[in-house]
């Protein structure tokens, strides 16, 4: 960590310290210290973990490194992890995962997510066009286990597709930071050559590192090298060895499927590791669609069998008696976050599939099933 | 003057007890409204809105909170230096705008789920405080739904009056009101306590109607966050300034009472100026969506002014389009007003709006007037 960094955050340790005396709570009541702290320097509060975008860099035309500064907040990350990232889209708060592609051996006050636009996807389309230096950015703590284990396996493979590259990446260059001395092959799959993620630093990598071998390998092929998507044939001809590897692989779900079977059927399934990002479930049935489908909800443990009504009909005629006023959509009593699922708006229309969002019980109804935080 | 009679209504019409001739001819001109097509056409307003929030919205409360924080923060500093005289009223000033942003534009909009869709925990109806005596979870009880779903209901809507004053002829009397005047005074100057005690009901529990085990938890929320209000203003920020301690109490003090002023004056304004109706029970049940968007048209007035005046108001100045849409934010009631006020003319509905003297200066003539039987 440089001079300036350690500066910077025994600074801020000494400020949230003082914040969190109780005479400091009692004099910024009832709002607290720390949202002081944060309308002015968003990044100064260590009530939550929070980062500044201090580069950016494009890898290929659409897909971007994200250089973060974190708070005193951020502790740092085991090579594999994802980060929840939240950010401001058009004024709402959307949080996705994200994986961080930088060393888990670089300094502890800078990181990188690297990220590919998602056709459609509002967060990753504008983190890749729209994000600039400066901008602050919501963070969790590392997450998932997804990650190298503390004793590092004698013999890896890893196994990417697309932009599933990204927590592999941090793998190698975690490994290459701490001189590791077993031998490591990547399966990298892309669509075409120019598809192809941080390209110039495998090859470079390759160089300096005998023990290390590397393959991409693209759908349209290139001379000289395999083709086509992942398969078994893949594995025999270029990792003999597969079954002596922990394996580690992150792509897209047609691929992770494909070798989740291969590995089960060859009886290596207990040394695989993998990384899935599912991606939000598509509305069960049309809009209209209103006798939806079963709703679960989880802290009562109940699940309601599909029926007709809105959520908070359907949660009172299950027993639950969640909080609720005006039941016409002006009050907001009955706020409810919904986990998972799709929901239809009554008084707007509007039909939306996002996890983790709060929704108002009385005017929302079912698309298709739909877990509730109640 | 009560005119007690029930009218007969045809249903989806309009029907209050009107005691004077204005309002009887307001009404016959809302027993001719097509309600469901006035809903739809405030839907519409409505939903175009919500169509078109974004990231405007979202630096107009964050440009907000900032000047709110960096006031408040100013204040108390300025208050500190509080006996060189220039600082104290420098810092007393300072403190009471910034209440009165944190309490109107700020703490109840944000509580009415106004900036909700921005998925932001500090903008977050359900997590916000606000800087006044009041418990938040309490008022987002009395305000949001009691206030807000039976708005000038007799018996329903507890703002009427607030169970202190003698605002509306359709109150009953008592000799309690002969002090009407004075009770709306202390009222004004002790206004956050009185909002705060609002949700308790207390008059209900003296009189019977509600048993006193049932507001006790709700008392200690009042007790816990009333306390914590005034070791604040009262104790700490007092003791911090060392020498300067009853400067900055007395700076403190005033500031909670410029704003109880203020807030008095604003939402009494709202409701209770001449022509704003209300309505019995009978007459809103099974109401449809237009008839309800009806009554908040007719039971609400608002007030002229600047922009400036609005924001100090949190907007209530739009008293009209905040009860039409009250989680639309509410910076966005001056830009939709023209076109309320449009469709109000269009189906020949009253639109009760004027300046702040001739709306406050008719609440007072009324809080004098309802003195008497």
């Amino acid at each position: 960590m440089s001079a300036s960094a350690r500066f910077q955050d025994t600074l801020q340790r000494g400020l949230n310290a003082l914040l969190s005396t109780p005479l400091a709570g009692g004099l910024a009541w009832p709002h607290g210290p720390h949202r002081f702290v944060e309308t002015f320097a968003p990044t100064w509060s260590l009530a939550s973990v929070r980062a500044r975008i201090v580069d950016i860099r494009y890898e290929t035309e659409d897909t971007v490194t994200l250089v973060l500064a974190p708070n005193a907040r951020w502790s740092g990350f085991r090579a594999g992890q994802y980060v929840r990232l939240g950010v401001d889209v058009d004024g709402v708060r959307r949080t996705r995962c994200f994986s961080v592609s930088s060393s888990a051996h670089g300094p502890r006050e800078r990181l990188t997510v690297t990220i590919r636009e998602n056709r459609g996807g509002v967060v990753s389309s504008f983190l890749v066009r729209r994000a600039q230096r400066g901008m602050v950015v919501e963070l969790s703590p590392a997450e998932g286990s997804f990650a190298l284990p503390e004793q590092r396996p004698e013999r890896i493979l890893l196994l990417g597709g697309g932009s599933g590259i990204t927590p592999l990446m941090s793998m190698l260059r975690t490994l290459h930071d701490e001189f590791y001395e077993g031998r490591i092959t990547l399966l990298y799959y892309a669509r075409t050559p120019e598809d192809i993620i941080f390209g110039a630093e495998l090859r470079a990598l390759r160089h300096a590192w005998p023990r290390a071998e590397f393959h991409p390998i693209t759908e349209s092929g290139s001379p000289g090298a395999l083709e086509g998507r992942f398969c078994a044939e893949h594995v025999d001809a270029l990792v003999p060895d597969a079954a002596s590897c922990a394996t580690f692989a992150c792509g897209p779900q047609g691929m992770l499927d494909a070798v989740q079977n291969l590995w089960d059927a060859r009886g290596w399934g207990d040394r695989l590791h993998m990384e899935r990002f599912v991606a939000p479930a598509a509305p069960a049935r049309d809009a209209d669609g209103d006798a939806g489908g079963a709703v679960r909800f989880s802290r009562a443990n109940v699940v309601a069998l599909p029926a007709a009504g809105t959520l908070l009909e359907r949660a009172e005629a299950a027993g639950l008696n969640p909080e609720s006023g005006c039941r016409m959509g002006i009050c907001h009593t009955c706020k409810c976050r919904k986990t998972s699922g799709t929901v239809r708006n009554l008084l707007t229309g509007a039909v939306s599939a996002e996890a983790d969002e709060e929704i108002q019980l009385c005017v929302s109804v079912p698309v298709g099933d739909v877990t509730l935080d109640l | 003057m009560l005119n007690t009679t029930t009218e007969t209504t045809a249903p989806h019409t309009a029907s209050f007890r009107t005691p004077d001739e204005a309002r009887i001819q307001r009404t016959a001109a809302a027993t001719g409204v097509d309600l469901d097509a006035f809903a739809a056409e405030l839907d519409a307003i409505r939903e175009r809105v919500l169509a078109d929030l974004g990231e405007r919205d979202a630096r107009y409360i964050r440009k907000l909170l900032k000047t709110q924080r960096g006031l408040e923060l100013s204040g108390r500093l300025l208050l500190m230096l509080g006996l060189f005289p220039p600082a104290w009223l420098a810092g007393t000033a300072a403190l009471s705008v910034s209440k009165i942003l944190d309490n109107m534009e700020i703490g109840h909009n944000i509580m009415h789920g106004q900036y909700d869709w921005m998925r932001d925990p500090a903008l977050d109806s359900k997590r916000f405080e606000w800087d006044t005596a009041c418990p938040a979870d309490q008022w987002r009880h009395s305000h949001n739904y009691m206030h807000h779903t039976y708005t000038n209901i007799l018996g329903k809507d507890r703002d009427i009056g607030y169970g202190q004053v003698r605002i509306s002829e359709e109150q009953r009397w008592s000799p309690f009101f002969l002090l009407n005047p004075l009770n709306a005074f202390w009222l004004a100057v002790l206004f956050q306590w009185g909002i705060a005690l609002h949700d308790l009901e207390v008059n209900r529990v003296v009189s019977g109607k509600r048993p006193i085990r049932e507001i006790l938890p709700l008392a200690r929320g009042v007790w816990r966050k009333g306390s914590r209000q005034a070791l604040k203003d009262y104790v700490l920020f007092p003791l911090l300034a060392g020498p300067g301690f009853l400067p900055v109490l007395a700076g403190n003090a005033t500031a909670n009472v410029a704003r109880n002023l203020w807030a008095f004056m604003i939402i009494f304004c709202g409701h209770f100026p001449d022509g704003v109706a209300v309505f019995t029970e009978e007459e809103c049940e099974n109401e449809s969506r237009g008839h309800w968007y009806l009554r908040q048209l007719l039971g609400s007035a608002n007030i002229e002014g600047g922009p400036l005046f609005h924001i100090m108001s949190g907007n209530l100045s739009h008293q009209i389009e905040h009860h039409l849409f009250p989680d639309l934010p509410a910076h966005r009631y001056a830009e939709i007003a023209e076109e309320v006020r449009a469709l109000c003319e269009k189906h020949g509905l009253p639109y009760n709006t004027g300046p702040l003297g001739k709306q406050f200066g008719s609440v007072v003539r009324k809080l004098f007037r309802l003195a008497l039987p």
